[in-house]
């Protein structure tokens, strides 16, 4: 087994006393003071999370001649400088091989924005469906990410690096000069809050985390927060609620598949469209406060009819909920569900996502 | 004289004057992390040591609680069906589960004091 990696804050997150464990192949801090209150203090205020485990590809060159076109679900030729677009990198059979996002840095040139885990193996697929020419490369061990969430983060940031900050609505991103060197700042994040990622050269972590801490408003927020505020908007987890065997169409995530446009999977996916789906994700919540968990199974009228995929007791709703995948015919809206593991058994009932729609990520 | 002992998975017992309150340790409390259900014995339940008593959930995990005496269940502590973060603030204090009604007070035996529960909590370091 490879060993651990860790992110250039590793030292910051032990003198926090963090409580640090393995994800996607790195040592990450899970939480800081508490995962509720890290939760509660992200959706009331500003939190700073160390993303630097993630990806970043870039790719410079004719965006046409490449072929890069045919790589992801969305058109990525049609993206304006300086906008960004989610969708996915598919398999053949239409499984979802990542989900990601690509930056449209210029006319020629994107960053490509990939999770943790799945690094090694996204960079050989899209580099085999690229055609010679461009320049492709994985900056990820170069770059360092941090993400500033929550209804504050406008304003800590606007008065850190000036009002251009401001200005940036959801889904675009500027370049601008941060602690002296070139910065991507995104209004994009992972919370359901107004939030931003910032991404920069690694080496400049360090300074950037210190200096938004400096806000009393920030506090930093650990992967356990993360994983709640992220399921509470009902975002996808890959490798927990989407993978290889699972398809944007199964996922509901079918707004981010354009077919208009050729794509690896595009045949499978319309195939699937035709026979119909044969499961489907369900967002539950649950009547009590106990939580649903990972693998824990799903009944309906005392059979099981799928399995959970991700679950979490969630602060601002005051119950459990979850989304799992289940035969069809159960997945719609008000069905009841019973969900079970072992001697723990809990009634759910089928809702529509978010579970939380109070978030200030559009304001 | 009020008696403390603590089970292996982290339960403690206090007995006093017949009764036996009955919680998780701090230590189990601060593992677990920020509690956030626990799901209550039935009052007139009878359990044997060491049978499953109560559950307990935190953000991070689902866990179950163990009987650290045979009995019947007395009385049940309703504040943590809103507020199981109390478990968090005071385990072995305003965060008990529930009062047992000893059958085998000799049982105890197969319990650990409050110093041998130290030790046993150092070995797991």
């Amino acid at each position: 087994m490879e060993s651990l990696r860790n992110t250039p804050l590793l030292s910051r997150h032990q003198q926090m006393k963090a409580l640090l464990a393995p994800f996607g192949g790195w040592n990450m801090p899970i939480q800081y003071e508490g995962i509720i209150a890290e939760h509660k203090w992200c959706r009331e205020k500003a939190s700073l999370f160390d993303i630097c485990h993630m990806g970043e590809f870039l790719f410079q060159g004719d965006i046409e001649a490449s072929g890069l076109e045919d790589v992801f679900t969305f058109s990525v030729k049609s993206i304006p400088v300086g906008r960004s677009r989610y969708g996915f990198l598919l398999n053949e059979n239409g499984g979802i091989i990542d989900d990601l996002i690509v930056f449209r840095l210029a006319e020629d040139a994107v960053m490509i924005v990939v999770n943790a885990a799945t690094i090694d193996n996204d960079f050989s697929v899209i580099q085999s469906r690229l055609k010679p020419g461009g320049v492709f490369s994985n900056t990820s061990a170069d770059t360092g990410k941090l993400d500033i969430q929550g209804p504050l983060s406008r304003d800590v940031l606007v008065q850190a690096f000036g009002p251009e900050i401001g200005k940036i609505p959801y889904f675009k991103f500027i370049r601008m000069n941060i602690l002296g060197v070139e910065a991507i700042v995104s209004r994009t994040g992972y919370t359901g809050e107004l939030g931003y990622e910032i991404f920069l050269p690694a080496q400049k972590v360090v300074e950037l985390w210190d200096l938004l801490l400096g806000d009393e408003r920030v506090k930093p927020a650990g992967l356990g927060a993360r994983d709640v505020l992220r399921l509470e908007v009902g975002y996808s987890l890959y490798g927990s609620d989407i993978d290889e065997v699972t398809t944007p169409l199964e996922a509901g995530l079918g707004a981010f598949v354009n077919f208009d446009k050729q794509f690896v999977g595009r045949e499978a996916l319309l195939k699937q469209q035709q026979t119909g789906l044969t499961k489907a994700k369900a967002a539950f919540q649950v009547s009590s406060r106990r939580a649903p968990r990972h693998h824990y199974e799903i009944c309906s009228e005392g059979a099981a009819v799928g399995t959970v995929t991700s679950g979490v007791f969630s602060p601002m709703l005051g119950c459990g909920v979850g989304i799992g995948f289940v035969k069809p015919a159960v997945a719609t809206v008000g069905a009841p569900l019973t969900i079970r593991h072992d001697n723990v058994s809990m009634e759910a009932t089928v809702v529509e996502l978010p579970f939380y729609k109070g978030g200030s990520l559009r304001s | 004289m009020t008696e403390t002992y603590f089970t292996k998975e982290h339960e403690w017992v206090k007995i006093k004057d017949g009764v036996a309150s009955i919680g998780i340790s701090e230590h189990a409390a601060h593992e677990l992390g920020d509690i956030t259900f626990v799901e209550l014995p039935q009052v007139g339940k009878t359990v044997k040591q060491f049978e499953v008593l109560a559950g307990i959930e935190s953000v991070k995990a689902a866990s179950d609680i163990y009987a650290p005496l045979s009995g019947k269940v007395t009385k049940v502590n309703e504040a943590l069906n809103d507020t199981p973060e109390i478990v968090n603030e005071a385990a072995e204090d305003a965060g008990w589960i529930a009062w047992l009604e000893p059958s085998d007070i000799s049982e105890v035996k197969n319990l650990l004091s409050k110093a041998e529960y130290d030790e046993y909590l150092k070995g797991l370091e």
